[in-house]
């Protein structure tokens, strides 16, 4: 049963981050590929470690709660990495695909 | 908005207690030793790091910090399958924008955490803070500030507008009080 929970979860995960690399090479420009690896991997990220928390607090004396604080750093980090690859986009004037709205809101940074 | 915790030796207690936490579970272990060691932990170093900290504003409602933090673990989840499918689905029809948030919050701290809710949740990325400069001049009135925000599908600006501003910042406006 415990197996199952397991292999469920990986595959989840596993498909979570394989769509959000899939992302990475599918979008067209370099704001719109931000996407992919700032949300869909934080789930996928979040499923295996769950998995691994339950495989290790399974197979092994006591619990395993080391995963919990991966999956925090994981999420405090995430938004900042994505701020600053954004960020150093704008500051040097990338261009977004034609379609983008709302582009005169980029405002000249000094 | 309040900056000063009530007590001294404790200078910030929510750190104190995720010290704590963070040692044990760094450890794996719950024994006397590493609890003992994590209780040592926990109030020398906020004590020893105190005078080199810029004051933030204190969580004024710890209980309403955990619903909204429930509600944005939530949020993750949906906007990852939501994100999930977008970039499964054609590509050409999607329409990315930039968006502008006006922003009721003025200090940096909560206006961090919106950035990163909005980075981890509903198809945005938080891109800059304008004005970027921070003005921090007692008494003066700080200025409107705007999030420029990285939409990967816009339909509806003034929707997406509106729920940011409902959904994550009234709560965190009441959290911090300020």
């Amino acid at each position: 049963m415990i197996e199952w929970i397991i292999s469920i979860l990986l595959l989840i995960g596993g498909t979570f981050v394989l769509i959000g690399s899939i992302g990475l090479v599918k979008m067209p420009d370099f704001f719109m590929r931000l996407h992919g690896p700032t949300k869909a991997t934080t789930l996928g990220m979040a499923s295996l470690l769950t998995a691994a928390m339950i495989f290790f607090s399974t197979t092994q004396d006591g619990l395993s709660l080391k995963e919990i604080l991966i999956s925090i750093f994981l999420l405090l980090t995430a938004p900042i990495s994505a701020y600053m690859m954004i960020k150093s986009a704008i500051h040097h004037k990338l261009d977004s695909i034609e379609r983008t709205k709302g582009k005169d809101k980029i405002e000249d940074d000094v | 908005m309040r900056l000063d915790t009530r007590f001294k030796w404790l200078p910030t207690p929510i750190r104190s207690l995720l010290l704590f936490v963070v040692w044990l579970l760094l450890n794996n272990s719950v024994s006397t030793g590493h609890i003992v060691l994590a209780i040592i932990l926990a109030i020398v170093i906020p004590l020893a790091t105190n005078p080199f900290r810029t004051k933030q504003p204190l969580v004024l409602k710890p209980m309403l910090a955990l619903r909204h933090l429930m509600l944005v673990l939530y949020d993750i989840v949906t906007a990852n399958l939501e994100v999930a499918i977008l970039i499964l689905g054609p590509t050409k029809k999607l329409t990315p924008g930039f968006v502008k948030v006006p922003l009721d919050l003025t200090h940096s701290m909560p206006i961090t955490i919106l950035a990163s809710t909005v980075s981890l949740t509903p198809g945005t990325v938080s891109a800059e803070v304008y004005p970027w400069r921070e003005c921090f001049t007692e008494g003066e009135k700080p200025e409107q500030r705007f999030l420029l925000i990285h939409v990967l599908n816009l339909t509806d600006e003034e929707a997406l507008i509106n729920t940011i501003k409902q959904r994550y910042e009234a709560p965190l406006k009441e959290i911090f009080q300020c």
